[in-house]
């Protein structure tokens, strides 16, 4: 049995600086936003007053921190950055970049809403959006969630069956500056399961290697490739890493999807992120009255756990997909992906998507309830933007 | 003084709203925005002017003027600035921006815009601080300043010492006039207004690209109350960021 910690009532992204500089990172590059802001906030607090040996650097930008991550990391160091939203954006030409040099950076996503129109509150538009470029993605439910994670994050990242980077979300507002009662990862045991970070490849003028060099046809898809490949693996390293941690931590915080009484329900629900804690209590009030309800919650989105995801949700009658994100021209994010994985399972069963949160707009139980209610009376919608204000459109729109 | 122009200056410029701001109590942004409506007012040419709103504190710039407006990404207001202005040369464009949208996130911009001349007037206010997002350093940061991310004070080793925009801009061809002015006095309230009114000028008349930095209080985050915290620009900024004209090709 894992030794028990103590719990603290911390706010969500103080806990996780707190977990971070327990994982050591070696450099730390940041550039303010909310509402990531006092996780790289916390983390200058703590480099200052000489807990966490590292290089806390105040870039310019998103950009200047992706990049200097990249070049710390290419130089065999524990990188980490934390961002949302514009930032996120900002980083994209970078992710690409680390993913693509195969370097183990690890950084926190506090999901927000991307401009225009310009919304601080969350969504998951900002993670979705980079969802293509390497980088694994973990969805945290709470701020204990989002603590775990991150020592997963590196533990997975550095694995050298994986080297990509992985992006912990963790909703901003919603957990980020919640407080929660949150155990932090013991240092002694965290020491002892991340160990000392040690590169397969590095920059070295002892042993000189180029990074990122220039490609020609004949061999460019062939790293892609390698790409595609090491982050389809990880799948089976995350969940391997998540049993470790569990066993050393007690705590089931990683893993590629939970499966909440959805083993016989017959409408499952599919979401990610926070809005999974509304509706397991909308779930379990249903499940009171005897309706066979679940919630099959994502936890990892990148690599997409298609195997995992059909088999959780291949008894049910009904699915439907709960997104705070979408592709506009096209419909959701994650819907078609499930879409995709029951096609070639050679199974028909109905999905819907409904998209809801946009720009931090609450959905409260009962608007869950009215999702479950629809589809349980036989409707079935593409991609709907649930309780669209019609009222406030202007009149061009008919 | 005329009686029509004191009631002018005492009451509220048109082009400011009435509404209720956000900022804090002893904050810059406030007299920058009224003294902007003040010279649109007075010069009637409120029909003429198309402004552009930071990310930062003054992000709702345009819930507060009464005026043509928009958004840009953090950083990138000068450039969008810059495209209004080829777009609709007969405008009056100006860049509203902090230190960290345009000293930290938006150098490249802003190097850039007044490398190549762009004509449009940027309104620079420099409060040494992330407002926005919660007071964390900006390049602009005064050596020793305690922030939210350095809180035993700016270290020049680490961090380096602070961004002089005017004299950088200085260091090239294009920029026609630059100049650091201070929300303070009613005396630098004043040389400021005259400021922006010049840099307005060398738009219209020289289709010159001109800034003028803005030393301004952010009591909040500086931890003073609002009354100490003009002293603090003297004490403190002024030395780092001394006011007065660094460029004027007009002279
Ligand atoms: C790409 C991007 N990164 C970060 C942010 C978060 N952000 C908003 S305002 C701001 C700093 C604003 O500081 P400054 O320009 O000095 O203006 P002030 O608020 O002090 O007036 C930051 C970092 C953002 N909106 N977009």
């Amino acid at each position: 049995m894992a030794p028990q910690g103590r719990q603290e009532i911390l706010e969500g992204a103080m806990a996780v600086a707190h977990a971070v500089a327990r994982c050591r990172p070696e450099v730390i590059a940041a550039y303010p936003i909310t509402p990531q802001t006092h996780i790289s906030e916390e983390l200058s607090t703590i480099v200052a007053d000489g807990e966490l040996q590292a290089e806390f650097v105040k870039v310019e930008s998103e950009f200047g921190a992706a990049s200097v991550c990249l070049g710390a990391s290419a130089a065999g160091a524990r990188a980490y950055t934390a961002t949302s939203s514009q930032g996120l954006m900002l980083m994209a030409e970078v992710l690409w970049n680390i993913a693509g040099m195969r370097l183990p950076v690890v950084l926190a996503c506090a999901n927000r809403s991307v401009s225009a129109p310009l919304s601080i509150w969350c969504d998951h538009q900002d993670a979705d959006s980079i969802r293509d470029c390497g980088v694994i993605q973990l969805h945290a439910e709470d701020a204990q969630e989002a603590v775990d994670q991150h020592v997963i994050a590196f533990k997975a990242a550095e694995d050298r069956r994986v080297l990509l980077p992985v992006m912990v979300n963790l909703d901003g507002f919603l957990l980020t500056h919640v407080f929660e009662p949150v155990e932090l990862p013991d240092q002694a045991l965290c020491d002892a399961f991340l160990g000392k970070y040690e590169a397969l490849y590095k920059l070295d003028p002892g042993d000189p290697m180029s990074f990122g060099c220039f490609t020609e046809p004949d061999k460019c898809m062939e790293g892609r490739w390698m790409i595609h490949d090491a982050c389809l693996r990880s799948a089976a390293v995350i969940e391997e890493v998540s049993a470790a941690f569990a066993r050393t931590f007690g705590r089931n915080s990683g893993g590629l999807l939970e499966e909440y009484k959805s083993a016989d329900a017959d409408t499952v629900l599919v979401a990610k992120g926070s809005i999974c804690g509304t509706i397991k209590d909308v779930v379990d009030e249903l499940r009171d009255k005897g309706r066979r309800v679940g919630l099959v919650r994502i936890k990892t989105f990148r690599p997409f756990p298609r195997d995992r995801i059909v088999a959780a949700v291949r008894g049910a009658k009904r699915i439907t997909v709960v997104e705070k994100g979408g592709s506009f021209g096209s419909g959701g994010v994650v819907t078609p992906e499930l879409k995709d994985a029951l096609y070639d399972a050679g199974l028909r069963i109905p999905v819907s998507g409904f998209c809801v949160q946009l720009g931090g707009r609450e959905v409260a139980p009962d608007g869950i309830q009215e999702i479950i209610d629809r589809v349980e009376k036989g409707e079935q919608v593409h991609y709907e933007y649930f309780r669209l204000k019609k009222a406030i459109l202007p009149d061009l729109v008919p | 003084m005329k009686p029509a122009e004191a009631k002018l200056k005492a009451g509220r410029p048109r082009l400011l709203l009435p509404d209720r701001t956000h900022y804090c109590a002893g904050c810059g942004h406030g007299v920058v925005h009224r003294i902007i409506a003040e010279v649109l007012q007075e010069w009637g040419i409120r029909g003429q002017a198309i402004g552009m709103a930071p990310v930062g504190c003054a992000v709702l710039m345009y819930q507060y003027l009464d005026i043509d407006a928009c958004e840009s990404p953090h950083g990138r207001t000068p450039e969008v600035a810059a495209g209004i202005k080829r777009a609709r040369p007969d405008k009056l464009v100006f860049s509203y921006q902090g230190d960290g949208d345009l000293a930290a996130i938006g150098t490249n911009e802003i190097i850039h815009v007044a490398n190549r001349g762009e004509p449009i007037s940027v309104i620079f206010v420099n409060n040494a601080v992330y407002g926005m997002t919660g007071g964390q350093m900006a390049p602009t940061t005064v050596p020793g300043q305690k922030t939210t991310t350095t809180p035993k004070g700016r270290s020049v080793t680490a961090e380096g010492y602070p961004v002089r925009v005017c004299e950088l801009l200085a260091a090239l061809e294009k920029p026609a006039y630059l100049e650091r002015c201070v929300i303070g006095s009613a005396k630098e309230i004043q040389r400021t207004k005259n400021a922006i009114k010049k840099s307005f000028r060398v738009q219209r008349d020289l289709g010159a690209f001109s800034l003028v930095e803005i030393l301004s209080p952010c009591p909040t985050y500086w931890r003073v109350p609002p009354a100490k915290s003009v002293k603090y620009i003297e004490t403190w900024m002024e030395q780092i960021f001394p006011p007065g004209v660094v460029k004027d090709v007009t002279k």
